[in-house]
């Protein structure tokens, strides 16, 4: 008796080995991108480890994070998280952490519209003569301050979004790059509109 | 406002009974002491002493599911904390509201590694929905009683308290429940109208629907379960449930195909695939249930009603999701419908049942009868048709073949009244959840359906049954293998057998008089009804241990990584389905 059916799928399964991922056209289920979430959350303890697990657990993406407390007398600490997925991984991500109880808001600053996110990082670099000034222009030209300065090293705070982090970094590498900390991104939304 | 001074650990016995705990199962250890002493000295809460930590929190789930209550866990801190982990896992996977108090070193060790000290709250916390260290005794009662109400509202499931022993000795103020204290879990329950809507339009326009319910019904309440029955009432459509959701829909009722998913029924799977609209009422697209995604009922539009919208496009992608309490969606789906003046479809519903009657006439749970050996099918099949009786019948199972058989074959005719783990598929679940579900119901027939390796998992529960003389069934379907893990050995892995025989079984019988209890045996077709009769007869526990044919396998079968319309109806189809490269990886 032959009772199994013939897969309607037939000629996907046969074509699958020729062509593999390259026929797959890009859609919103395939394209991965960044998403900077902001979490509201009670300030007590674990809540930061129930987020975090959260994203291990579920093989979510963190990129940087980011938390303090911002509301002293409601006892409330603000989460950043920049993540990447699919749509429909980010939007899993956001279902997700709304359901833990310490939670109280998510939002996804990239898909609500316009928001300012900023980076601040401290940049040390060591360096002599020519490569020293240089540094000292470039971050004149990126507004950097100078926080720490010896006769063979500065370290500079610089503040912007991550790539103009980034390219600053980028251009001390070649002129005595000792140590890199950065924040992570913190966000918030333009206009009036309370969190 | 009642406020009143008193030690943490009688606070606790206070708060239990306050959130209206009739029964706590646990094991008792030095972290626990005070909460013990505590129990010794009242009379409102009954304790049942178990013999492992795991069997704890698995007979707090049968009762929890047989009760729809939330369920209580007492233990020690710990190894009785990391023996209770298992259990929570099972609870956090199935929605099963637990509230499980663990004991902890005092607070001024934590973190010293002390005896009997582990972080309960770290390592249990990817498996409860919400943990808790109390470290004030004047936060002990607003916690505990912040853990009933997280465990039993929304998506239900376990919570667990960690008690440092400090704490539980320390005096303080104990506050009596109070709802309004828990305003930061606020999980959606009324759905939204437009959503309502957009699904009765779809229903009203379906040509080939299905209804698929699921575990969120059960856990609704048998509102939700007498809406669902009037819903499928009043549309006529064809209805399948889920493992978790058997007994939603009387299985008597005719539009009812049966279970769906990887050993589901032909007609159940088959319709799923070929629907042109699928209204899904509380179940969560498991894959056990989809079998591959890609090719998971291509040609219907879905409703998802569920009451955690995280499981809302987690798996299916659907095109009008409902986040609400199952009772609460159906009941406004119902009068949404009404007011439309609904009437189904009759010339296509008669022409799509006359498809399903077409899938349905293969009879895909039939199997070889034989009169020398006895078939697991046949001994199910008695032991349904003989437990019809005026008593109600409570079936747990462990995990496996016997499982599927099970739920394929046992009819619930309501709900609450089936007890297994889906999710998680914990074997040695059966015999403590039977445990449980025999505790709330004294007079009730309990039976765990079980295969001889799983029930050695918890075996040692029979003792517990024992001191509390429980008249708990083990109705064994004894093949001598994992039959599971031998039955995808045979069709996966060139039937090489590995480790998957278990050469020392015990003499089952003898083992049920070890522990007070009665043994039978039933080795040949023609014992089987006697045994059955004689396990009902008797008012103690039993064990039954029924050998089985030993290769029997459990179709239909959906091949991991294959699609619904790939199902296997019987043995002669495994030759011409060798598993694909992309199922072999997944389990």
């Amino acid at each position: 008796m032959a009772l199994r059916l013939r897969p309607k799928h037939a000629a996907e399964k046969a074509g699958r080995k020729a062509a593999p991922l390259a026929a797959a056209p890009a859609t919103s289920a395939t394209i991965v991108k960044r998403a900077t979430i902001a979490i509201l959350v009670d300030n007590e303890p674990g809540v930061l480890a129930r987020v975090v697990g959260l994203f291990s657990g579920r093989g979510y993406n963190i990129e940087s994070l980011t938390v303090a407390e911002v509301n002293k007398r409601d006892n409330l600490s603000r989460i950043t998280i920049v993540t990447s997925g699919t749509a429909m991984i980010i939007e899993q991500i956001k279902a997700q952490l709304s359901r833990l109880v310490p939670v109280h808001t998510v939002r996804d600053l990239t898909a609500e519209g316009p928001h300012v996110p900023r980076e601040l990082a401290l940049i040390k670099v060591s360096a002599s003569g020519e490569k020293r000034i240089e540094s000292l222009r470039l971050a004149d030209i990126f507004r950097a301050r100078v926080v720490d300065a010896t006769t063979e090293s500065f370290v500079f705070e610089l503040t912007g979004s991550t790539e103009k982090l980034d390219s600053f970094i980028n251009l001390m590498e070649p002129l005595g790059l000792v140590d890199v900390s950065r924040t992570g991104v913190v966000a918030i939304s333009r206009g009036a509109e309370r969190f | 406002m009642a406020a009143s001074e008193m030690l943490g650990a009688e606070m606790v016995i206070k708060a239990l009974v306050d959130q209206g705990v009739e029964v706590v199962f646990g094991y008792p250890g030095g972290a626990v002491l005070p909460i013990y002493d505590a129990l010794f000295k009242q009379n409102r809460l009954r304790h049942i002493l178990v013999r492992h930590e795991q069997g704890a929190v698995h007979a707090a789930e049968g009762y929890a599911r047989s009760t729809g209550k939330v369920g209580a866990v007492l233990v020690t801190s710990g190894p009785g904390a990391t023996n209770a982990v298992t259990g929570l896992t099972d609870a956090l996977m199935d929605s099963v509201p637990l509230v499980c108090l663990t004991g902890q070193v005092p607070t001024h060790l934590i973190g010293n590694d002390a005896f009997q000290e582990a972080d309960t709250t770290g390592i249990t916390r990817p498996c409860t929905k919400h943990n808790y260290l109390v470290k004030d005794v004047n936060e002990l009662a607003h916690t505990m009683h912040e853990a009933f109400y997280v465990a039993r509202t929304g998506r239900p499931g376990p919570v667990v308290v960690d008690l440092p022993k400090d704490v539980l000795m320390a005096t303080g103020t104990y506050r009596e429940p109070d709802e309004q204290a828990h305003r930061r879990y606020q999980p959606q329950t009324k759905p939204d109208p437009a959503r309502i809507a957009a699904a009765a339009e779809l229903i009203v326009n379906a040509r080939k629907p299905i209804l698929y319910g699921g575990g969120g019904l059960i856990n609704s309440g048998p509102k939700a379960c007498k809406l669902f029955v009037e819903l499928v009432q009043l549309t006529g459509f064809p209805c399948t449930l889920t493992l978790m959701g058997l007994g939603a829909l009387p299985a008597s009722d005719p539009r009812f195909l049966g279970l769906v998913g990887m050993h589901g029924t032909y007609e159940a799977n088959l319709a799923m695939h070929d629907c042109d609209v699928m209204i899904n009422v509380g179940a969560r697209f498991d894959d056990r249930v989809t079998g591959k995604v890609s090719a998971f009922s291509p040609g219907s539009k879905k409703v998802h009603i569920d009451i955690d919208p995280s499981s809302i496009n987690k798996n299916i992608r659907v095109d009008v999701p409902v986040i609400g309490d199952a009772a609460a969606a159906l009941e406004a789906l119902l009068a949404q419908l009404r007011a439309r003046r609904f009437k189904p479809d009759k010339a296509h519903l008669a022409k799509w049942w006359k498809e399903i009657d077409g899938w349905k006439a293969r009879q895909s749970l039939r199997y070889e009868k034989s009169d020398t050996v006895i078939k697991p099918q046949y001994a199910i099949e008695r032991l349904y048709a003989l437990t019809r009786g005026s008593k109600p019948v409570y079936i747990t199972t462990e995990v496996g073949q016997h499982q599927m058989w099970a739920a394929q074959l046992f009819k619930f005719d309501a709900p609450m009244h089936w007890m297994t783990s889906g999710g998680l598929g914990t074997m040695g679940y059966g015999l403590p959840a039977a445990l449980g579900v025999q505790v709330a119901h004294p007079e009730a027939l309990v039976i765990d359906i079980a295969g001889e390796a799983s029930i050695l998992m918890n075996i040692q529960e029979m003792s517990t049954i024992a001191q509390y003389s429980l008249p708990v069934k083990a109705f064994i379907i004894n093949n001598q293998y994992m039959g599971m893990v031998r039955q995808w050995q045979e069709l996966m892995h060139g039937a090489r057998y590995s480790e998957s025989y278990t050469a020392a079984l015990p003499d089952f019988v003898k083992l049920a008089e070890a522990f007070g209890a009665k043994g039978l045996r039933a080795t040949k077709p023609e014992e089987v009804d006697d045994v059955i009769t004689a396990m009902l007869a008797h008012d103690g526990a039993v064990i039954a241990d029924i050998a089985v044919d030993p290769t029997e396998n459990c179709f239909p079968m959906i091949p991991s990584g294959a699609a619904h319309n790939e199902i296997l109806l019987g043995p002669k189809d495994k030759a011409a389905a060798p598993a694909s490269e992309e199922g072999m990886v997944l389990v």
